[in-house]
């Protein structure tokens, strides 16, 4: 496993804020040269610490004004593959992310909508219908916050 | 407002983060400056965020990663409020989201190992305020990971 020190913390907490950031302008935020901020960057990506990047929008501004999290429990009695409901569950765009879990549910997704009517319109004829899906619970994301992480007690 | 160029700048865009303005214009079809300007524009009112670099935990030795959907005893007039500001002290939890429905609050944790996430569970977790319910989901494995919107 890579091992960090303090600069590559930086750099790595730097990145996971702004990915656009050019490693001349990290270099010298941090004290280093182009080419070595560059190398050190590089390291990050191939040891996988630093995995491709994500657009960050509004996604109220862009109309979908509801997230909604959904708990699945798969109805086991029709012998349904796990790799079907994937498949499937993956395809529905409005289907942002999808979890295969242990717990309480067997699968979490996040879902977004324009509004509550139009989540009912993706519960009912896209996630209802799902080869397999049994029990759902939902719950409506109200706020959300995503946090450095532990990447100072890694060495 | 967005109009269906704009719209088609950010399906090409959120499908492929790292491209730059330049490549972005190209796979849209459109001018280099037409595109610049577009995206400007986006970023000034806001509807583009920012690009984040995606920091994989596993691999600098975080292997778990557990869903802890907690219920809080709402009759203490406080209880998000401060269960929210402790919660954002334990560093091994990287997300915090409140909810409408029979969950509060989701956290998710992670940890080196299965003893590593008993220590911070019962040191740091339980000892919370306000707490009433706490279930755990442990993630097995990501099927979608993108979190693209329909756009």
């Amino acid at each position: 496993m890579i091992a960090l020190d303090d600069l590559d913390r930086q750099l790595v907490l730097a990145l996971a804020r702004d990915a656009r950031q050019s490693a001349s302008a990290l270099g010298k935020r941090f004290g280093l040269s182009q080419p070595a901020t560059w190398r050190r960057i590089r390291r990050l990506e191939e040891a996988g610490v630093l995995a491709g990047r994500r657009l960050r929008l509004d996604a109220e501004r862009l109309g979908f004004g509801v997230t909604v999290f959904l708990g699945i429990k798969l109805a086991r009695k029709g012998g349904v593959s796990l790799e079907d409901f994937e498949r499937a569950v993956s395809a529905i765009p409005e289907v942002q992310t999808v979890e295969h879990v242990l717990g309480l549910y067997d699968y979490r997704l996040r879902v977004v909508a324009r509004d509550l009517p139009d989540f009912e319109r993706v519960l009912r004829r896209r996630i209802m219908t799902l080869p397999g899906a049994g029990e759902v619970e939902a719950n409506v994301l109200l706020s959300e916050e995503r946090l450095p992480g532990p990447i100072g007690d890694i060495r | 407002m967005l109009d269906d160029m704009d719209r088609r700048l950010l399906r090409y865009w959120q499908a492929e983060p790292s491209l730059s303005p330049g490549e972005l214009a190209d796979r849209c079809g459109m001018s280099s400056g037409k595109a610049a300007r577009r995206l400007a524009r986006m970023e000034e009112t806001g509807v583009v965020q920012g690009v984040a670099a995606v920091v994989n935990w596993a691999a600098l030795g975080y292997a778990v990663e557990v869903s802890l959907r907690v219920t809080l005893d709402k009759t203490q007039s406080t209880a998000f409020d401060s269960f929210l500001a402790e919660a954002r002290r334990v560093p091994e939890v990287i997300e915090v989201q409140t909810f409408l429905g029979r969950v509060d609050v989701r956290l998710s944790v992670i940890a080196r190992d299965m003893a590593h996430y008993q220590e911070i569970y019962r040191r740091r977790i339980l000892s919370l305020p306000h707490i009433a319910d706490i279930e755990a989901l442990m993630h097995v494995a990501r099927i979608k990971a993108e979190e693209t919107l329909p756009l």
